[in-house]
């Protein structure tokens, strides 16, 4: 009982998270999200990466909705 | 310690991209009940002026208007769920409110007028049929210095806050801080160059739907991402402590 009195549900106030050991999982996860980001934003348009226009015409609707710049 | 840093990392990446699944799919609805429309309208605009432009279609707009789209928002929102986790981890306990709940939900709030709004406020998104095919590179290009501008300034903008917050008190270092970044980024935009190429004709409400439309997708999408993400990490936080006090 005394540890649930140690969590009052008014005030989670979690610690900071080290950067150190924040580093290598933003490194890695960074590259692949803002990858992922990229394919459905930007690729086969101004720059691309994967030849021919599938990617672009697949999420056509999304990436001008998502305003990004489309042709 | 029964949880290291790596693995509450891991948790919060898991929880960000849940959280992104769900505002995906919301965001889905909405774009395709109001954005398509203005998609719509675009084309018809586009195949007005040269007839037989879309004869050979890689992908119908059958497709584009459903799979497309919801494959297409669902992989962006999932993608900025897990780096608005990344976020998270880093700032928690050193920036913006104490709580997990309000922290998630101010950083979706600020992540949406960072990445999306003063961006989209300089250079809009535009319905199809209403910009020039050859300038997609200079456009690609003013719209991510602009976004990368907007990131860079508020970061700078939420480290003075920090720094000025034991002098002036959370409450007027934050009003330093937005207003530093307003002003930064207003000068910012209005420096680059502007895009000015809707062609004679095009319709207006078609271009104005669009594009309240587009910010109503993210608006739904942020919205949607703060709030599910601030009640998985509202949960996480009262486990990770439960653990920790019961360990």
């Amino acid at each position: 009982m005394s540890q649930n009195a140690a969590v009052p549900t008014a005030r989670v106030a979690p610690a900071p998270l080290p950067l150190r050991e924040l580093l290598p999982w933003a490194l890695f996860a960074g590259v692949v999200l803002l990858g992922l980001l990229y394919l459905v934003g930007l690729d086969q348009g101004a720059t691309s990466l994967v030849p021919g226009s599938l990617i672009h015409e697949f999420v056509h609707d999304g990436r001008h909705l998502l305003a990004f710049p489309c042709h | 310690m029964p949880l290291t840093g790596a693995v509450v990392v891991r948790s919060l990446l898991v929880r960000g991209m849940l959280a992104g699944l769900a505002a995906g799919v919301a965001a889905f609805v909405f774009a395709y009940l109001f954005g398509e429309p203005g998609v719509n309208g675009g084309i018809a605009f586009e195949e007005r002026g040269m007839p037989g432009h879309g004869g050979e279609e890689l992908v119908s707009r059958g497709v584009q208007s459903t799979v497309g789209l919801l494959v297409g928002v669902l992989v962006y929102a999932v993608a900025i769920g897990g780096i608005l986790a990344l976020v998270y981890a880093a700032t928690r306990g050193r920036v913006g409110p104490t709580g997990p709940r309000p922290a998630a939900l101010v950083l979706a709030a600020v992540g949406f007028t960072v990445v999306v709004l003063v961006p989209f406020l300089k250079y809009p998104g535009n319905p199809p049929g209403s910009s020039d095919d050859g300038s997609i590179g200079q456009r690609t290009g003013l719209y991510l210095v602009m976004l990368l501008f907007s990131v860079l300034v508020a970061t700078l903008a939420t480290a003075l806050g920090s720094n000025l917050a034991g002098r002036l008190g959370t409450w007027n270092a934050t009003i330093v801080a937005v207003v530093a970044y307003l002003v930064v980024v207003t000068i910012g935009g209005a420096l680059l160059p502007a895009v000015n190429e809707t062609p004679d004709g095009f319709p207006a409400t078609v271009l104005y739907d669009f594009r309240v439309a587009a910010l109503g997708v993210h608006v739904v999408l942020w919205s949607v991402l703060g709030l599910v993400f601030g009640a998985l990490v509202e949960r996480g936080a009262r486990r990770e402590l439960g653990v920790i006090a019961a360990s």
